[in-house]
């Protein structure tokens, strides 16, 4: 019997899942990384720790199930979206701290190149501080002596996809979910552009080759290194969203929903982003529309780790549950500015309707209600652009294990959330398009099959209840606005 | 601010003592002699120490150990959310290779309560029960809880004419501690059938329970028969693999 270990490297750590062929976990290892903050609105990894860290889990996944390479029939790559690393193609050393996805230190960079919306055709994506293309520039700009050395093509540019299929195997590649989101590849060619290349004045010599997201890249220890995707796409893959209109929301770190769109990509009037949604192989690639929520599990742990009221992310539903409401609070976590439908980096934080009635059990209720406020906007937004309500909430990710906030999705939502009986989607997926390179499944319908029901919640909320809470959500929000000044570091 | 209180650091040595020696039972001299103390004053320590349940000996006069009031405090702070974030990608796993609904289980009183539902995989119409509370002594997973905690009640409602009697149940209970896994079969429902097995904590004290139910048809090979054994080393494993989840790194 042989396995599929898939590799995700997350913004908080690396894992490694290995999965069987009904698509069951045999085991998981996991290892976090330092998140290095060195300025307000800056977020850092190093990456030679994360190379560490992803080999370790490796090892550790496949010591736990008494496996040996000889037992992993292909290996799958997932990874945080964007978070951009440049390195000395001799040395294999970073040349600087990787830049997260989150970092908002290309803001004045962004304003610099254009109207927000310059490479929205071409791109699918705005003019934003999360996407690789302007991290790229920024160190280039910003690190002594980089941009002469791209230009004698001693350096080479990856996300973390492409870091580690370096690492792994030696070439450098990346795949079209990742290439997606650099504000360099061309939608319709799935290509480099030239334009966009030349507007964000990066070297093209030190860009990757751009993969499909299910082919083999190459081999470590032996086995082959056969899918890389975003990790949003991954968990699209995972939840078997193959036909248009099926789509997943994801809660992590932030929140993210897509849906498929088939073989064409359909540009977004509401805010949304248009995205690659996976390629296997030589078949045609599938699009897909996304809603990005920066900030929703990392709430959680704000809560958790800066404000010291629970001890663990779980206990956010037992500190809520000791109150039946939110007392009137509601927390708009605009940490880096709010993302979809707003796109406002001007944006800042706000818990808006204190009183001194509030508790800290109204606060843990607030916290966990922001996540389903802001899936409700993004819905909204999905809805308006493809002309089609949604029907029931495909939801994947570690706080589907919070029971109130899943309700409460429900409830705002007024369409029924279910949970498909992997909630690792996000490891599944990589793992799924590794194994069909592979030919370890024989077809994306196989796959279908291992999808299932694990939960459903209903939605019960009285239609006036989640009427005025969505309008009271909307004044919240529209108090976060405007918040950043010009001369604000 | 007064200085520390002797009598409760000595009771915390004895209790620490006790903890040591695991299985190993300890006399008033053992623990005098370790701890440097009279005789007189372990025994004085111990007495208190009986009354509110933190210490208990099998037979009166004998050698004493912790007792199982002192568990339950340990064991009150694993919050039953902090369990089912814990225990999601096995209670899953469990699902998928049993082909039948999973639930976790914690004691609640005298009820075992619902934490964690995992529907069975046939996308079926089915409705999310956690937060329910079950009988104890007529499904697998409050006997697998009770078999190592604490008994909470004598006042046994018979559910179906196959819900063991008092004294079955324990006999039942002796065999869930020898086997470490507990089954019903027609106890609650009948024609349905239960299998579970403890969650324990990085102490070994059982927080929990994981198991699945179903028709007896599928759950064993034929109707009076106990559970197959193929369904219950899946239960096992799953208990087993959360278990390890409690005692390493946090999500």
């Amino acid at each position: 019997m042989s396995y599929i270990a898939a590799i995700d490297q997350g913004t908080t750590s690396s894992r490694c899942i290995v999965f069987d062929q009904s698509g069951g976990i045999v085991s998981v290892a996991q290892r976090e990384h330092r998140q290095i903050f060195p300025k307000p609105g800056w977020v850092e990894h190093d990456a030679t720790e994360i190379w560490t860290n992803v080999q370790s889990v490796v090892r550790d996944a496949l010591a736990q199930a008494s496996l040996s390479h000889a037992d992993i029939a292909a290996f799958g790559i997932t990874n945080q979206r964007e978070t951009t690393v440049v390195w000395d193609k001799a040395t294999g050393e970073p040349v600087h701290n990787a830049i997260v996805w989150q970092d908002t230190r290309t803001d004045t960079l962004i304003k610099s190149l254009g109207h927000e919306d310059k490479f929205r055709e071409r791109a699918g994506l705005p003019l934003a501080t999360y996407f690789s293309g302007p991290k790229l520039r920024w160190l280039l700009d910003n690190v002594d002596g980089l941009r002469a050395r791209a230009e004698r093509g001693e350096v080479l540019f990856g996300t973390m996809d492409t870091w580690l299929i370096w690492n792994l195997t030696g070439r450098h590649v990346t795949d079209v979910t990742n290439a997606s989101r650099t504000m360099l590849m061309n939608l319709e060619t799935l290509d480099w552009d030239p334009e966009m290349v030349s507007a964000m004045d990066v070297p093209l010599s030190m860009l990757p080759e751009i993969r499909s997201s299910s082919e083999v890249y190459g081999t470590y220890e032996g086995v082959p290194v056969a899918s890389a995707l975003g990790d949003q796409q991954a968990a699209l893959f995972g939840q078997t969203c193959f036909a248009p209109g099926e789509g997943k929301c994801t809660y992590g770190t932030g929140a993210f929903l897509l849906i498929n769109t088939g073989d064409k990509p359909v540009h977004s009037r509401n805010g949304l982003l248009t995205t690659v949604g996976y390629k296997i192989g030589d078949e045609p690639a599938a699009y897909a529309l996304e809603g990005a929520i920066a900030v929703t599990g990392a709430l959680v742990q704000w809560f958790r780790d800066k404000v010291g009221l629970i001890s663990s992310a779980a206990e956010i539903e037992t500190l809520a549950r000791t109150v039946d409401d939110n007392g009137g609070a509601y927390f708009v976590p605009a940490f880096s500015g709010l993302f979809a439908p707003y796109w406002r980096s001007d944006a800042r934080g706000v818990i808006a309707g204190l009183t001194g009635y509030i508790s800290r059990g109204h606060l843990a209720r607030a916290v966990l209600e922001a996540s389903a406020w802001q899936t409700r906007e993004v819905v909204d937004a999905m809805n308006a652009d493809s002309g089609v309500d949604l029907t029931t909430l495909r939801v994947d990710g570690g706080m589907t294990a919070n029971n109130l906030l899943m309700q409460f999705l429900a409830d705002v939502l007024d369409v029924p959330v279910v949970r498909p009986i992997v909630a690792e989607t996000t490891c599944l997926g990589a793992a799924y398009a590794a194994g069909l390179a592979v030919g370890y499944w024989p077809s994306a319908d196989a796959l279908k099959a291992n999808w299932h029901k694990a939960a459903e919640w209903e939605p019960s909320m009285e239609p006036a209840a989640r009427a005025r809470g969505y309008r009271k959500w909307k004044k919240a929000v529209e108090r976060t606005v405007g918040w950043m000044d010009e001369d604000d570091d | 601010m007064p200085g520390p209180i002797q009598s409760i650091q000595r009771a915390a040595e004895v209790l620490k003592l006790l903890a040591h020696g695991g299985a190993h039972q300890l006399s008033v001299g053992e623990i005098a002699r370790a701890l440097d103390l009279a005789k007189p004053t372990v025994h004085g320590i111990l007495r208190t120490l009986h009354e509110v349940g933190f210490v208990e000996q099998e037979v009166e006069g004998g050698k004493y150990r912790l007792g199982a009031a002192l568990f339950q405090i340990g064991t009150s702070y694993l919050d039953g959310n902090e369990l089912r974030a814990k225990a999601l990608n096995w209670s899953d796993t469990l699902a998928m290779r049993a082909r039948e609904a999973v639930r976790i289980g914690v004691m609640h009183g005298k009820h075992v309560l619902v934490v964690h539902h995992v529907f069975r995989p046939d996308n079926s119409r089915q409705t999310l029960d956690t937060g329910a509370l079950l009988p104890w002594h007529a499904t697998a997973l409050g006997k697998a809880l009770v078999a190592f905690g604490e008994w909470p009640d004598r006042d046994l409602r018979r559910f179906t004419r196959h819900t063991l009697s008092p004294e079955d149940l324990h006999t039942a209970m002796n065999e869930v501690r020898d086997r470490d896994w507990a089954y019903d079969l027609h106890e609650l429902v009948e024609g349905e059938a239960s299998i579970a097995a403890p969650i324990r904590d990085r102490r070994g004290v059982v927080v929990g329970a994981v198991g699945i139910s179903g028709p007896v048809e599928r759950l064993c090979e034929s109707p009076d028969q106990p559970p197959r054994l193929e369904l219950v080393s899946y239960v096992r494993e799953a208990a087993r693999s959360v278990s390890r989840e409690l005692g390493g790194l946090s999500w």
